[in-house]
């Protein structure tokens, strides 16, 4: 099975009008740079994004906002820590005007959203958010004398994906913290794109040291490793 | 109000980590929490990033930096002999999963159930969205939740209240509060005050709190 795709930009060229699509990384690390700066190329609109942050040490992320290519955008820490950068930042500034829906979760509930996803679940319950504007509308039920409220898995469309090493078939090896998120949107991806900074052949990568298997990924495209980010959240 | 200096925010770290037991799993959120890392170098503490770390070692200087390596502030961190490695979903169960001893969290507003309010500052005017983060997460799945902060906010409002009036991070999760000028238990009974700065007394600290306390019988100032 050979997955490897000769461009960025081929690798995401059925990304509709209107798709969810999900991006690895946590600010800087294990952000798929190259794979969101095509489909800032490829200019689909109504676009839902979900993402960690968007637009601290994602930057290129704020190009599909730029373009006017995102109409939702689900998160976790959407916006720069510091009311003053915030108030500045083009996403913050489009969430205020309306122009950009959002919805956001606790980072576990977020995880946890892809997770099930990935594995075929359509719906949890947690603890985390009881009592907060996150319940707000949502099912609580107690279990063994704790209260937990329903949440919901989060399919996507696509998920672009960075690692470390990848091979021919889709497997993929993370390097340090850059794993965060590419593991469990992998598997929440209908179509998940994976780009790498370094390719493989099938056989070359031990498999005991494999982190997402091939089978969670459609697609594989060499790019370069990412130049070093070094501003502050 | 007595002319009573309050704790450095170092120092507020220093008490806390002075709080924490050799050989427990402890999260540190960003701002003051952050900085009780200073004071556990040669101890028996595993920190945990909930990015996806377990043995955070300490901020990376300029030849250390590695662009994959860093915590949930977006800092340049070192590693330790055996540190690991880990993506989202397992970091968050490790918290939810009632594995990390110990949280340390900032805070708006405290209240005298233990409510704790620390992710959304309405002043910001984003309405009902905002940087969530991990808080509600280690607020709920730590099993012990120590908040670190100043006493007052910036304009000089107390920040210890019978009720939060900012949005909730979860409701009664904090167990022990450390300001800059007082020691707080939480319990069933209320808010019990352990210790102060030197030069405050009970009455001192209850004026500056815009919630009941309880003088612990073991009442003593605050030693660092």
């Amino acid at each position: 099975m050979d997955k490897v795709y000769p461009s960025v930009d081929e690798a995401v060229m059925d990304v509709f009008d209107g798709a969810t699509v999900a991006f690895g990384g946590f600010f800087s690390a294990g952000r798929p740079l190259e794979l969101t700066m095509a489909l800032a190329r490829r200019g689909v609109k109504n676009l839902t994004i979900v993402v960690q942050q968007v637009g601290v040490g994602n930057e290129e992320i704020l190009e599909l906002v730029a373009n006017g290519q995102v109409k939702k955008a689900i998160c976790n820490y959407p916006f720069p820590r510091s009311a003053q950068k915030g108030a500045a930042h083009p996403f913050e500034q489009a969430v205020r005007r309306g122009e950009i829906e959002l919805e956001v979760y606790p980072m576990g509930t977020f995880a946890e959203k892809l997770r099930c996803a990935g594995a075929g679940i359509p719906a949890f319950y947690t603890p985390t958010g009881v009592g907060t504007v996150v319940a707000e509308g949502k099912e609580v039920r107690v279990f063994n004398g704790v209260e937990a409220l329903l949440e919901t898995a989060l399919p996507v469309d696509f998920a672009f994906v960075h690692a470390w090493k990848g091979d021919s078939e889709g497997n993929l090896i993370y390097r340090y913290t850059a794993s965060n998120y590419n593991n469990v949107m992998a598997m929440a991806g209908k179509v998940t794109i994976a780009e790498v900074e370094n390719l493989y052949r099938a056989g070359e990568l031990d498999g005991n040291c494999v982190h997402t298997p091939g089978i969670f990924v459609k697609r594989v495209v060499k790019v370069d490793r990412p130049p070093l980010w070094q501003g502050t959240v | 109000m007595p002319d009573v200096p309050p704790l450095e925010r170092e120092m507020i770290a220093l008490r806390i980590a002075n709080m924490l037991e050799d050989g427990s799993y402890v999260n540190l959120g960003i701002g003051i929490p952050t900085l009780v890392s200073n004071w556990i170098e040669g101890r028996d503490i595993i920190l945990q990033s909930e990015i996806g770390m377990l043995k955070c070692g300490a901020l990376a200087d300029e030849e250390m930096i590695d662009q994959d390596r860093i915590n949930a502030s977006c800092q340049f961190v070192c590693e330790l002999p055996g540190s690991s490695y880990f993506p989202i979903e397992t970091s968050f169960a490790m918290i939810r999963g009632g594995r990390m001893d110990v949280a340390v969290l900032g805070a708006l507003q405290v209240s005298a159930r233990g409510d704790l309010a620390g992710w959304n500052n309405p002043s910001r005017g984003l309405g009902k969205v905002g940087n969530i983060g991990g808080s509600m997460d280690l607020a709920v799945g730590a099993k012990k939740l120590i908040v670190a902060m100043e006493h007052f906010t910036n304009t000089g409002e107390a920040k210890i209240l019978e009720e939060c009036t900012y949005p909730l991070t979860a409701k009664a999760c904090v167990d022990v509060i450390v300001t800059n000028y007082a020691v707080i238990e939480v319990t069933p009974r209320g808010l019990v005050l352990k210790e102060a700065v030197p030069g405050l007394t009970p009455e001192d600290v209850q004026k500056m709190t815009a919630a009941p306390l309880i003088v612990a019988d073991d009442f003593r100032e605050m030693e660092l």
